[in-house]
This record gives C-alpha cells, sequence and structure tokens, in this order.
C-alpha cells in the first residue's frame, strides 16, 4: 500500500510540476567577445548558435552546470556555467553565480545519506540523517534494513559523531551511538521467536568532500547487543555509502 | 594711540562681517532661486524607482516519474511491473536514483506440473517488492532526430546500484544494475527506455542460489 500511494505522490508532482512555470527571467549581456549556444546541457552536445558581445540573453532555468538562455530572437539553446559567469547584468556588474561547494561543507547544517554495508554477516541498507550542531559535533539518526541468511531485521538509533578536524577535506570521525535492534528468523526456516533489543556502539569512520553538495563516507563500528539472554553479544559491522549535506 | 587702533581694528572687522553677512544672504537667495528652477521641471518625468533584485534563476536537478513494464522473476514467470523514480542530477553525468516497485509472480513450472496441489507460496507473498537506490551515469549524450525537422536530446546511462527485495514473507539484499536510454520529448519531460537485473539470493526453491531478474520498462520522468 505505502507503494501505491507514493505512485500516486510521484503522479500527483508530475501533473502540477509544469503548473509552477516561472515567467521572470534573469537578463544578462554578453561581456566576451560571443558564447556558445549548445543543444543540450552537456559537452556532447553540439554548439548550434553563437551571441556575439553586447547581446542580451534570458536565462530560463538551470540543469547542473549547465543553464538554458533564450536570445532576443527567441532562439534557445545551453550555456555552460564558466561562459555564463562573464556575461554582465542589467546594471553592470558581473553575474555572480552562487554554486554550493567546498565552503558550504565547512559551514553545513544539515546532511543526508545512504550507506550499504555488512552487520555479522548480513548485508545492511541504511538512512542517515545529521544535524551539525557545532564545528566538531554532530547528531545522527540512523534507520537500518538487515538482510542476513538466517535471519531479517532492522535497527533504529541515534548516534552522536566527533570530527576532530573538521577543516581537512578528508576528515576522519569517531562515534558513539545506541538504539534497538530487531531480528527476525525467515521464513523458510524453523520459526523461532523474534527479538528487540537495545545496542550500543562506538566507532571511527571518514567523510570525504567530493564534489558540490555530495560527500563519501565509511566507517567501521563494533556494537554490543544486549540481549535477554545470559551474554550480550558483540557484533562488528562497516558500511560505506555516499551522502549530501545541505 | 593704542584705544584709536583697536576702535579703527574693531570697525574694520565689524565691515567685515556686515559685508559677509550681505553676500552670504545674497548668494542663499541666488541658491533658492536656483533650487525653485530645478524642482518645478518643464515636464515631469514621473520616473518610479526600479526594482534591481535579479530574478532567482530555475534550478532543475531533480528528476520524477513512473514506469511500467515486464519483470521476469526466476522460476516465477514474467509479469507486469510498475514503479516510480526520483533521481537526482550531481552534475552533468552523474546522478543518484531511487526506485520504488512492484510486480506480481506467477507459478513455478513445478506447481503447474504437479496440478498446483502443492501451492509453493501463498497468494501474499507472490507479491515480489522492491525498492533501489543507484548511481548512474550519462555515457553517451546525443540527439535522436525524428524526420527532417525534429531533433530531440538523449542519453545512454548506466547504473548501479544495491536494495532490497521482499518476496515470499523475506527480505532480500539486491544488487542492481542496468542500462537506460533518455530522451527529452521537451525541457522537462523525459521518456526513458530500461533493462536491468536485479540479483538476488534466493532459497525458496529448495537450494540456495543467486537469481537473475530482468526487468524491462518504458517510463516517463519531469525534471524539476
Amino acid at each position: 500500500m505505502p507503494t501505491r500511494m507514493f505512485i500516486a505522490l510521484l503522479a500527483t508532482l508530475v501533473l502540477v510540476a509544469p503548473a509552477y512555470a516561472k515567467h521572470d527571467f534573469l537578463t544578462v549581456v554578453v561581456a566576451e567577445p560571443y558564447i556558445e549556444m549548445h543543444t543540450g546541457p552537456g559537452r556532447g552536445y553540439p554548439v548550434f548558435h553563437v551571441v556575439d558581445r553586447g547581446a542580451r540573453i534570458e536565462v530560463l532555468k538551470r540543469r547542473t552546470d549547465w543553464f538554458q538562455v533564450r536570445t532576443d530572437r527567441g532562439i534557445r539553446g545551453w550555456v555552460r556555467e564558466d561562459q555564463l559567469a562573464k556575461t554582465l547584468q542589467e546594471g553592470g556588474e558581473p553575474l555572480a553565480i552562487v554554486n554550493a561547494g567546498w565552503d558550504d561543507f565547512g559551514g553545513r547544517r544539515w546532511e543526508a545519506g545512504v550507506s550499504f554495508g555488512d552487520f555479522a554477516g548480513a548485508s545492511s541498507i541504511s538512512l542517515i540523517g545529521g544535524w551539525r550542531m557545532s564545528a566538531n559535533f554532530t547528531t545522527e539518526l540512523m534507520a537500518t534494513q538487515l538482510t542476513g541468511n538466517y535471519s531479517d531485521g532492522w535497527m533504529a538509533g541515534v548516534r552522536l559523531v566527533h570530527t576532530p578536524f573538521p577543516e581537512w577535506r578528508v576528515t576522519p570521525y569517531l562515534l558513539l551511538g545506541t538504539g534497538v535492534l530487531h531480528v527476525s528468523p525467515r521464513a523458510s526456516l524453523v520459526s523461532t521467536e523474534d527479538r528487540t533489543d537495545q545496542y550500543a556502539q562506538a566507532g571511527i569512520g571518514v567523510r570525504a568532500w567530493l564534489t558540490r553538495r555530495f560527500m563519501f563516507r565509511a566507517e567501521y563500528a563494533g556494537d554490543i547487543v544486549f540481549t535477554s539472554r545470559d551474554d550480550n553479544e558483540e557484533v562488528e559491522e562497516w558500511k560505506a555509502g555516499f551522502a549530501f549535506f545541505f | 594711540m593704542e584705544s584709536r587702533i583697536r576702535v579703527f581694528l574693531l570697525r574694520t572687522a565689524l565691515a567685515g562681517l556686515v559685508l559677509a553677512g550681505l553676500a552670504g544672504c545674497a548668494g542663499s537667495t541666488l541658491d533658492r532661486e536656483a533650487e525653485a528652477d530645478q524642482v518645478r521641471p518643464v515636464i515631469d518625468p514621473q520616473v518610479q524607482r526600479r526594482d534591481v533584485r535579479a530574478p532567482k534563476i530555475d534550478t532543475e536537478d531533480f528528476e520524477a516519474g513512473g514506469y511500467v513494464g515486464f519483470m521476469s522473476v526466476e522460476d516465477f514467470g514474467s509479469n507486469t511491473v510498475y514503479g516510480a523514480r526520483l533521481a537526482y542530477h550531481i552534475s552533468e553525468g552523474l546522478f543518484a536514483e531511487a526506485t520504488l516497485g512492484m510486480t506480481d509472480t506467477g507459478k513455478t513450472s513445478y506447481e503447474v506440473l504437479s496440478g498446483s496441489s502443492a501451492p509453493l507460496l501463498a497468494p501474499k507473498d507472490r507479491e515480489f517488492r522492491y525498492y533501489d537506490l543507484s548511481l548512474g551515469y550519462n555515457l553517451l549524450p546525443g540527439e535522436v532526430f525524428i524526420g527532417g525537422r525534429h531533433a530531440f536530446n538523449s542519453a545512454l546511462y548506466v547504473l548501479l546500484g544495491a536494495g532490497n527485495t521482499r518476496f515470499a514473507g523475506d527480505d532480500y539484499f539486491t544488487f542492481t544494475y542496468g542500462a537506460g536510454y533518455r530522451v527529452l520529448a521537451t525541457d522537462w519531460l523525459a521518456l526513458h527506455v530500461d533493462v536491468r537485473d536485479h540479483m538476488l539470493d534466493i532459497d525458496i526453491t529448495g537450494e540456495d542460489k543467486t537469481t537473475h531478474n530482468i526487468e524491462f520498462t518504458l517510463g516517463a520522468t519531469v525534471f524539476f
């Protein structure tokens, strides 16, 4: 049922999205001898038109590093970011294109990502959302789905992440976390009962800024599962994935 | 003698002050007349102050939509599959994509031949649902030409990802890989043809084996 609802939601989005088209476009003046217009937003698409110095162009939209522009004759094409950055605004000042980048990585507040890995032999997929409280500390919520040979399960927890060197491009971190682990045996096996236990974890990891709002993450953690039996279970887990920051 | 000099100096100073004052009055009178001329222009142009705030450029890096096709689930036949996808374009080449899909599965040949007296799965367990998180790369950007007048942007992309499949009452970690072809009908509407393999280890038919479940779909997405 959630699948159907998700599809319905997307369908609504698809139908409503074009209704929000904006009609107030930024106008810039070409300051270089000429700029090139490509047929599509990518280096592989050919140049089909050239706009001379002094001509005015409207910037209609942006897709990654490419901008769709319209000339005063109504010709539409795509201009690469570094060429558009050399145009002037109507007031005469250069057009400042704002890109998220390394500077924003240092000032990020929120991050969200996915990771894949291994939890005591079971495959894991995790969703991680984080809020950066200070330069060094981040609070994270994590939800993990586990699929093993003998049992499936999920984990949900909260973690405190300490980044000792936040100014590094590839920066290590330490983590402490706790949460609940739910394990249920596979349907094809003789059934034993489901278990839900608390766990605590400590680990190390690394974040690496890749490009724009995009980073790589990998980590290794040791978990202690507080079972209702006599012995606590010690589990090793590792995961790697990517995340976006805002 | 001294007092006469003092009186002379005082008179001179007084005369200077009076002269300066008169000159000042005359000057300000002239200024006012000039100002009055400026305040009453011959033509009043009624200029309104322009709002110089530049409009924001609309960024369209997200792509969302749905797809329909058929999916062959190993041992369980081919059936209609439908799903939804959401992609975020990181650069002109790289994108991240999440998909969510479902299909029904049929009977295995064993169940058919044995007269289905012993169904392998309960009806609700025959539903095959999956989600995947992938990274894609636009490998071959280009254009397609339809007739002599129409050209559409296109790209061939490859995808690699992982996710989870719920089938036969269990969850299975699933690797996916595939390739697709995207044609942009307009600036914001894209049509897709996709072929993907969902690889998962399964033990329903009695032995552990890696199954390849091939999916062929047609889809449409919008950029926003």
